[in-house]
């Protein structure tokens, strides 16, 4: 009944307390460990970041996290290292040290989460291997215009360290899960899938978090209190990444960081989409399954997932089922799964080489941003014509959906400008999207038509990415 | 420690029928509950003119506004707590956007006129005419710290406020208002800000005065750290403007007559609109002659929160006003808009701006001429053609734009400053004055004039944190002024001290006081020769008074507000920036390439922190121009509350080619070291973007030759409109 973790090293076990504590208020209220900063309180912003590391093989996966939105009781068998663990005898650490040196720091608010993200780097976390302005996303800078941070960063040299021995210690403390109660509702945070499935079970309604990149906000913003949960981060079967040589094979829990690279490997558009999906914290949190399991419209992972045709293994107590993943968004909120069920894993079929795939996320600033309109779009060919499509959106309608007409009018056709042309006319009955603060209902219809323009241009050579564009030499 | 929210308006506009507060008086960990009622003093938190309440009276005026406080023993109790309040409203009409405010009739002021010669008959007479319109959004600062205030109970009712705020002695006068106290009950301390950029200029008093509140009927100390959607709610932003204009110019560009109207949303109450709205007047003119020029300001009072300060006051939406109008006869004249902006910069016998003050330290033509030269503008201007030319997806577009900024708060009794500093008996320095840090590292320029003063190491020198009861009635740290201001005033108290010591030096070992030198190897009187901690205590010994004040208040400035005539500034700070941008024509989506910035600082007091404020200044100006988009719906409220949906730049919105340099000179008045403002002239070299945006969407236009309407921000849905405005006439 206790949560046990390191906080820089120092042992910390918890019996009575609100399983929807975040870390940071824990740091900030419990601990007095303010170095760690509120700027949003919703993963935004990246101020609050701290590193948690958890046994790999081993050894220790550091991942830089948001503890604004991350839960004590997910921290069991974790070791947390906060700002304040840096700096031995009043001198700065490297990663400071290069921050200080190029003038890195202004008001300093948002320096210690920046200090955090790149003390990631220099030890090996997940996404160490980012280049810097893409690995410090999810770190807001209002001051500085962030030429010194990136400079300061490209200065951080990875090493990774021997960590075998925290790494027993970890697994030590944290062998088995654990679980707790308070007032009346009880909360779990188990270690297998056969744990996971006997006790959604008996708890049906419980509230199932994986990264809490979601539900923190609940939190945060709703002032919601948690009720029954089970935290399925650390269930160890279902963090698992198979990349078979025909389908890539996801674990639930897998976390998007960690997923990154296998989806890059299977098509470079999804790697670009995976890298754009909030900052390095938040993927270093979320996972695809979860993404997939709230089943929100304007998730930015199923679209894609349901173009390369993904299946979806959800299991109870009573066994396994396995759908096509676009059956699994019913309406707007609900979700085809019944209860005591998890997502147990997701299987993306591998492109073959007369795919023409183009996937595509719209959003009003490139990175840690949510779509205003996400596509894609997955053309098989045979000899000039289009044999099969499958185009999906996100950011178009109630939930990630299929545009059917369109994919009626590509199929069996030629493939074409004229045919594209059609199909994007088509698009436009496929769908009836709102107007909201992303986007007008107009500009979703218009900029989803000019996705498969894109595409076709790109076959041509034509299309390319404004982000691949370099300044003219002068 | 007591943790507090404020119970919020769902409505618009409505008078309060009744507040049933018994469901938030009865939450868990609820220790108090207040209302206006319970306010001893004035319940107002307006700085200037007395028109907004901390907690609402009997009226609704905005929605989100406060209506009741409480304070609970966590911060999640109080905002749990603050949402359970059952009010009954009437609801009244409502004037939300600048139309319906002017069909209203509802105004912060009478419309404002700042004009010279004769508009209407230049305008007739000019070979060309063009008119046309656009809007643009405001704000949200996004100071990384969100507002903040402890207050702490003292004896005989004084209090203490720990504040996040860049004008301590505002808020002490307004909470001591608002509490029936003098101000000498209420000392403000401000150690950093995380984060301010005009934001914690006015907007910090209501946290404050809550706190204050709280601390002063329970005793016990109170926090207000407020949640980063709330305080995006609560507090005001840059004021987004809607601009018409009609100008008259000949076949070369020269712009012959103006007619500019402009009119701004202020929101609820008058908060700092006034000087506001001025300064986007003052600085329509920003590089340029303006000849026959008539400025119209109309500054709408609506039922959203109120707009307040943001990094260049109003400055910003003046220039972007003037910059899109030349871009504009560009395009229609078919030249080039730097040879356009060329023609008509100021220069012999066209000096005079529109409100009658010389300018007398033009260096923008020089200035442009290097950057032009030192970033082969020209040679891409013609490479950006060809590739255009070959390119039907991507289209570049590139543009220089300048910028004069005056330097000086326009209403003139703010610029003056104090500062005190004490010389302890073992040479160490402390030092104190008005200014509050924010990141601008005006603590670090400050403290280097007083070790510069006395010849010592900077680490001699300890900054304390700014409070009121050590220099009192201080201006804010705003207006780019606080290194000017505080630089100057601590300056002179550090000299006053260095001069007793001199004298005291030279009557102690019988020299004149001019043979008594400081430099970082000691001190020398004559032959003596001495560490500088041994002159100090041998001052202490021969009691000598080793604190003093300074005090320093800008010459020579004066304006005629009734006439919009004088000289509200001091001196200008100039700057130019070149930047290439590339949009995707098919989904509006545009970066950023390359970004080439000369830039004007005077003597600099400290390169790297110049540079930062540049960069940073920059960045910030992109962000409003592209991607910070506040959306508010029919009634007012703010739909992107938080930065889940208001979208900040990042690391990589940074233009990879990213080069700043520092212009080689020297302010012609007598600044401190020589030195100009910094803080926010830099902001609206972002102009660029927008501008160089602009051609980039004319190049998709058949003929290149049309100006798309554009709004600002630019973000993709607006880039792909006016892309769309030339595929169907």
């Amino acid at each position: 009944m206790t949560v046990r973790f390191l906080l820089n090293e120092h042992a910390c076990e918890l019996t009575e307390f609100d399983p929807g504590t975040t870390l940071l208020d824990y740091l900030r209220y419990s601990c007095r460990r303010t170095g760690t900063k509120e700027g949003c309180a919703e993963g935004d912003c990246g101020a609050c970041t701290v590193l948690v590391g958890a046994p790999s093989n081993g050894q220790i996966q550091w991942r830089a996290v948001n503890s604004c939105i991350q839960f004590l009781p997910m921290l069991h068998g974790k070791a947390v290292r906060t700002v304040e663990s840096l700096s031995a005898d009043g001198r700065l650490n490297r990663v400071q040290a290069c921050m200080a040196a190029n003038g890195a720091s202004q008001c300093g608010f948002c320096t210690p989460g920046i200090v955090m993200s790149l003390q990631g780097k220099a030890i090996g976390a997940l996404g160490c291997d980012l280049p810097v302005a893409d690995m410090l996303s999810g770190n807001l800078c209002r001051c500085t215009g962030y030429g010194p941070i990136i400079e300061a960063g490209e200065q951080v040299q990875t090493r990774v360290l021997d960590e075998a021995p925290l790494a027993a210690r970890l697994s030590t403390i944290g062998e088995g899960g654990t679980k707790g109660e308070w007032r009346g509702q009880a909360w779990f945070a188990p270690r297998t899938s056969h744990e996971l499935a006997i006790l959604l079970a008996d708890h049906p309604q419980a509230v199932m978090v994986a990264g809490a990149t979601d539900v923190g906000v609940w939190v945060t913003k709703g002032l919601r209190d948690l009720g029954e949960v089970i935290f399925l981060g650390d269930v160890a079967d279902l963090s698992e990444i198979d990349e078979g040589p025909s389908n890539l094979r996801l674990g639930g829990a897998v976390r998007y960081a960690e997923a990154h690279g296998p989806m890059a490997r299977l098509h470079p558009d999804l790697g670009e989409l995976v890298r754009r999906i909030g900052g390095l914290q938040v993927r270093s949190a979320a996972t695809v399954g979860g993404n997939i399991a709230n089943g929100s419209p304007i998730g930015d992972g199923p679209p894609g997932l349901i173009a390369l045709g993904a299946q979806l293994t959800l299991r109870s107590l009573s066994g396994r089922r396995t759908i096509p993943l676009d059956s699994f968004f019913l309406d707007y909120g609900k979700q085809d799964r019944r209860a005591g069920e998890f997502v147990e894993s997701i299987s993306i079929p591998r492109p073959q080489p007369e795919d023409v795939i183009h996937i595509a996320k719209l959003s009003r600033r490139f990175d840690s941003d949510i779509s205003a309109v996400c596509g894609a779009i997955k053309l098989t060919l045979d000899q000039g014509l289009i044999v099969d499509a499958r185009v999906a959106f996100g950011g178009m309608a109630a939930t990630p959906r299929r545009a059917r007409g369109c994919e009626a009018a590509l199929i069996g056709a030629p493939f074409s400008e004229a045919t594209l042309a059609f199909a994007a006319e088509a698009l436009r009955a496929d769908f009836a999207p709102l107007s909201d603060v992303r986007g007008s209902a107009r500009y979703r219809l218009d900029a989803a038509a000019m996705l498969l323009r894109r595409l076709w241009l790109r076959e041509q050579g034509a299309g390319i990415s404004v982000l691949q564009v370099e300044a003219v030499d002068g | 420690m007591l943790h507090l929210a404020f119970g919020q308006a769902s409505e618009t506009s409505a008078r309060i029928v009744s507040m049933d507060l018994s469901a938030v008086r009865a939450a868990e960990g609820v220790v108090a509950v207040f209302t206006a009622a319970d306010i001893p003093g004035e319940n107002n938190t307006g700085p200037v003119r007395h028109d907004e309440t901390m907690l609402a009276d009997g009226e609704v005026v905005f929605p989100g506004q406060p209506l009741f406080l409480v304070a609970a023993t966590s911060q999640r109790s109080a905002r749990k707590a603050a949402r359970l309040g059952k009010v009954v409203y009437e609801k009244r009409p409502a004037a939300v956007s600048i139309a319906e405010a002017r069909k209203a009739g509802s105004r912060i002021e009478e419309t404002q006129r700042m004009a010279r010669g004769d508009c209407a008959a230049a305008l007739a007479a000019a070979p060309q005419r063009i008119s046309g319109e656009f809007a643009m959004g405001g704000q949200d600062h996004f100071y990384l710290e969100g507002h903040i205030c402890v207050a702490t109970p003292g004896e005989d009712g004084q209090l203490h406020l720990l504040c996040s705020t860049q004008h301590p002695s505002e808020v002490q006068h307004l909470v001591a208002n608002l509490l029936n106290l003098s101000s000498a009950d209420v000392t403000v301390e401000v150690r950093r800000l995380g984060g301010g950029f005009g934001g914690k200029e006015t907007q910090a008093t209501g946290f404050a005065a809550a706190a204050a509140l709280v601390a002063a009927k329970t005793g016990r100390p109170a926090k207000f750290r407020v949640d980063r959607d709330d305080d995006m709610i609560l507090t005001g932003k840059r004021h987004e403007f809607e601009v018409a204009y009609q100008v008259g110019f000949d076949a070369a560009g020269q712009i012959l007559a103006l007619s500019l109207h402009l009119a701004s949303r202020c929101g609820a109450s008058q908060d700092l609109s006034p000087a506001i709205n001025d300064r986007a007047m003052f600085h329509v003119d920003n590089c340029y002659f303006l000849p026959d020029v008539e400025i119209v300001s109309e500054r709408l009072k609506t039922n959203t929160v109120s707009a307040t300060a943001f990094r260049g006051f109003g400055g910003p939406q003046g220039m972007l006003a003037i910059e899109r109008i030349i871009d504009h006869v560009a395009i229609a004249l078919g030249k080039e808009p730097l040879e356009v902006r060329v023609a008509n910069l100021y220069g012999p016998g066209r000096d005079v701006t529109p409100y009658g003050m010389m300018v007398s330290d033009n260096i923008a033509p020089a200035l442009i001429a290097r950057l032009r030269s030192d970033t082969n503008y020209d040679a891409r201007v013609r490479a950006i053609e060809v590739s255009n030319a070959a390119s039907p997806v991507i289209k570049r577009g590139i543009a220089l734009t300048p910028v004069k900024f005056g330097i000086s708060f326009t209403t003139t009794h703010l610029n003056q400053a104090g500062a005190l500093v004490h010389l302890y008996a073992d040479g160490s320095i402390q030092l104190n004055h008005g200014g509050t840090e924010m990141g601008q590292g005006l603590y670090v320029k400050v403290a280097q004039i007083v070790a510069d003063v006395f010849a010592v190491p900077l680490t001699q020198v300890r900054v304390t944190a700014t409070r009121t009861d050590k220099v009192p009635n201080t201006s804010a740290t705003a207006a780019s002024s606080g290194a000017d201001l505080n630089g100057m005033a601590a300056h002179n108290a550090a000299m006053t001290i260095r001069e007793r010591l001199a004298a005291f030096l030279a009557r102690l070992y019988g020299c004149r006081q001019g043979d008594v030198a400081f430099s970082l190897e000691g001190v020398t009187a004559g032959e003596e020769r001495m560490t500088f901690a041994e002159a100090a205590r041998k001052a202490h010994i021969g009691r000598i008074s080793l604190s003093a004040t300074g005090f320093y208040a800008t010459p020579g400035i004066q304006y005629d507000r009734a006439a919009h005539r004088g000289r509200p500034f001091y001196y200008f700070a100039y700057g130019a920036a070149v930047s290439e941008v590339a949009i995707d024509t098919l989904t509006g989506e545009h970066r950023v390439l390359a970004v080439d910035i000369l830039h004007d600082v005077g003597r600099s007091l400290n390169p790297l922190i110049d540079k930062g404020q540049i960069e940073g200044g920059f960045l910030q100006g992109q962000g409003w121009l592209t991607t910070e988009d506040l959306v508010f719906d029919h009634e007012g409220r703010l739909l992107t509350h938080s930065p889940a949906t208001y979208k900040i730049p990042t690391a990589s919105d940074r233009a990879k080619h990213f080069v700043v340099n520092l212009w080689d000179g020297e302010n012609i008045e007598p600044t401190i070291n020589r030195s100009k403002a910094v803080g926010e002239p830099p902001f609206m070299l972002a102009i660029s973007v927008f501008s160089a945006l602009n051609r980039a969407i004319a190049a998709a236009a058949p003929d290149g030759r049309e100006m798309a309407q554009l709004d600002a921000p630019a973000t993709p849905e607006r880039v792909m409109a006016a892309i769309a405005q030339f595929a169907s006439p």
